[in-house]
């Protein structure tokens, strides 16, 4: 027998009952698929877990300043304020910035050479910074430095460039002192970025920082638009509260802060993307089970082809064939339930012995279960009842004895 | 009344490319407490005719009256009920359940017409003890021979107290010895006033019969 003639015969074969072959492989279906879900549900989880812990242990807060409302309004947070915070226990870094308002970036060009052809000009945000910017915002140095309080008090023209703004720039070293022309106005480039450890100051690589005495001379990019604070692991919460005050006394409600969350909440929200999982994979099971039943109940009903032209013979309705077989499937459904809900009971016990927990068990769960069981089992014999039911006792009785 | 049935000009045509004529024209009438038997080679409609007579299909044409009722008018539930209660069933392969004992299987006859559990015990005790295997009731068929299992299926149609035996082929998977413990069965059954009604194949069964009729070609003669 050639192999091709085993395969024809194999498929044929499988193709010969199409109800019992797609209940089969719906139950190789679900069970792959529980597998693969499994893992790839676990995993997702366990990164959405980490991620969630990663935000908890980041301890940056961002306050953002809102824009004054006339345009002789004292500044509400002025450039002094931010040395106060920085007095705070826990508090390790903190940088004030001013920005270009959304929309209204600057004009910005690497040389002052004219070529029509070319566009030189990028429109880029350009920031007033304090001398503090890399260690609040967790930001390196991809190459040269950055400016320092000297270059600040002095009110030098000089610039740090963001990793994005230089390639568009077309700046890739600066121990040949490039200049960058910001609106007209020249600074010379002595550093540029390398990446920004906090994730919400990502603008930074798109930006060209600028010490803010000299950003005020020049540009007049206003008053401190934001302010970045890196704190001491578990002070977050407590600077969150802090900050407003220290920065604008007159009015700490106008301040709008972004704190890393609540480790009360977060906890919880842990607890239900693991009870969510578990929650998934057991129903995942029970359709399984349910699969399982269906498919073992119609080979019965199958093999029973005689004993049901037999019933049909001595006067049962296809209505009783039909409830015989429910109830034989619904019976194996409450069964499973039952042993189900001890064997689970069982287990959460022996777990928290082994861990030396208080084992807490839903006792409404645990009732209902067998319950759900019948109810599986029920819903699994439907097809296969309804198969029983529908076959003639003519036909059932030439079928085996 | 003196017939339990009467079949008159009855036709059964299986739809197909071309019509399957299984049954043409058949007339047949059997008295209360008689012993018929019918002959005829496979293929003749006998498994049709049993079916019919059975109330498990209907004709497609002329009228079966059974105790006098017109049957091919019933409404399926109506049919089902008569089958359960007037009609006793033998097979040629017993057709009894395996996992269960000798008296559960001959509990079964009447399970669907209502009769009480407690009841159907009591007449299938009694019905065993006529086919005289009154010893085995807790036995299981596989444990049994062809001749005992089959005088358990008899049993178990006589339970209903049927008003007739509609045997199809009964010692079609016996030997010899087992075949005349079976034809001695029915020999006791008909001299006890029982309708019997075989259909066979085979020669020296039908001629135990008061009576033969031959079918060929779905017509008796």
């Amino acid at each position: 027998m050639k192999v091709r003639d085993l395969i024809t015969e194999a498929v044929s074969g499988v193709g010969a009952r199409p109800a019992r072959t797609v209940l089969t492989i719906a139950g190789v279906v679900v069970g792959i698929g529980t597998l693969v879900t499994t893992l790839g549900v676990s995993a997702t989880a366990g990164n959405q877990i980490a991620g969630r812990f990663d935000a908890a242990t980041a301890t940056g807060i961002t306050v953002h300043v809102p824009v004054p409302t006339g345009k002789d309004a004292p500044p509400a947070v002025s450039w002094s304020a931010p040395g106060n915070v920085a007095r705070l226990n826990g508090v390790t870094a903190i940088a004030a910035w001013s920005r270009t308002p959304e929309g209204r970036d600057l004009p910005v060009r690497a040389n002052a050479v004219r070529d029509p052809t070319r566009i030189l000009d990028r429109l880029l945000p350009v920031l007033g910074s304090t001398e503090t910017l890399p260690a609040a915002t967790r930001a390196s140095l991809a190459a040269g430095r950055f400016f320092d309080a000297g270059h600040v008090r002095r009110r030098d023209r000089v610039a740090v460039l963001g990793a994005l703004a230089a390639e568009q720039l077309g700046l890739t070293r600066i121990d040949n002192q490039p200049a960058v022309l910001v609106d007209g106005t020249a600074f010379t480039v002595i550093g540029i970025l390398g990446t920004v450890g906090r994730q919400d100051q990502q603008v930074l690589g798109t930006a060209v920082i600028l010490p803010w005495t000299a950003a005020d001379d020049g540009l007049d990019l206003g008053p401190i638009s934001t302010v970045a604070i890196t704190t001491a692991l578990g002070a977050a919460q407590l600077i969150a509260r802090q900050a407003p005050v220290a920065l604008d006394p007159n009015d700490p409600e106008g301040l709008e802060v972004d704190a890393p969350p609540d480790p009360a909440s977060l906890r919880g929200g842990v607890a239900r993307d693991v009870s969510g999982l578990l929650l998934i994979l057991g129903l995942v099971s029970l359709i399984v089970g349910a699969l399982g039943i269906a498919n073992v109940t119609l080979v019965t009903v199958l093999e029973r082809t005689a004993e049901i032209g037999l019933r049909r013979a001595m006067g049962a309705r296809r209505r009783d064939i039909a409830i015989q077989f429910l109830l034989e499937s619904t019976v194996i459904g409450l069964l499973g339930g039952i042993v189900g809900a001890s064997a689970g009971i069982l287990a959460v016990v022996a777990i928290s012995v082994v861990k030396q927990w208080t084992p807490v068990v839903d006792g409404t769960l645990a009732a209902a279960s067998p319950l759900v069981g019948a109810l599986v089992g029920l819903l699994a014999g439907l097809y296969p009842a309804m198969r029983a039911a529908r076959m003639q006792p003519v036909e059932a009785l030439r079928g085996p004895s | 009344m003196t017939y339990v049935l009467e079949l008159i000009a009855v036709n059964r045509v299986f739809p197909a490319d071309p019509p399957v004529t299984a049954l043409a024209g058949v007339d047949l009438r059997v008295r209360r407490g008689e012993y018929l038997a019918i002959v005829g080679p496979s293929g003749s409609g006998k498994s049709t005719l049993l079916n019919v007579l059975g109330l498990l299909d209907v004709p497609s044409s002329g009228n079966y009256l059974f105790e006098g009722a017109e049957t091919t008018t019933m409404a399926d539930r109506r049919r089902t009920e008569l089958r359960g209660s007037r009609i006793g069933f033998v097979f040629q392969s017993f057709h009894l359940l395996m996992y269960r004992s000798v008296l559960e299987n001959v509990m079964l006859g009447g399970l669907y017409t209502g009769v009480p559990a407690a009841v159907r015990r009591t007449r299938a005790v009694a019905a065993l003890d006529r086919v005289g295997l009154g010893h085995r009731h807790r036995f299981l068929p596989s444990r049994l021979s062809g001749g005992e299992r089959q005088r358990v299926a008899i049993a178990r149609a006589l339970v209903g107290d049927p008003a007739l035996l509609l045997c199809d082929e009964p010692t079609g998977n016996l030997d010899g010895a087992n075949t005349a413990s079976v034809l001695d069965l029915f020999d006791d059954l008909r001299a006890a006033g029982a309708t019997l009604l075989v259909i066979t194949h085979d020669a020296t069964v039908a001629e135990r019969a008061d009576r033969r009729v031959r079918i060929t070609d779905g017509r008796i003669s």
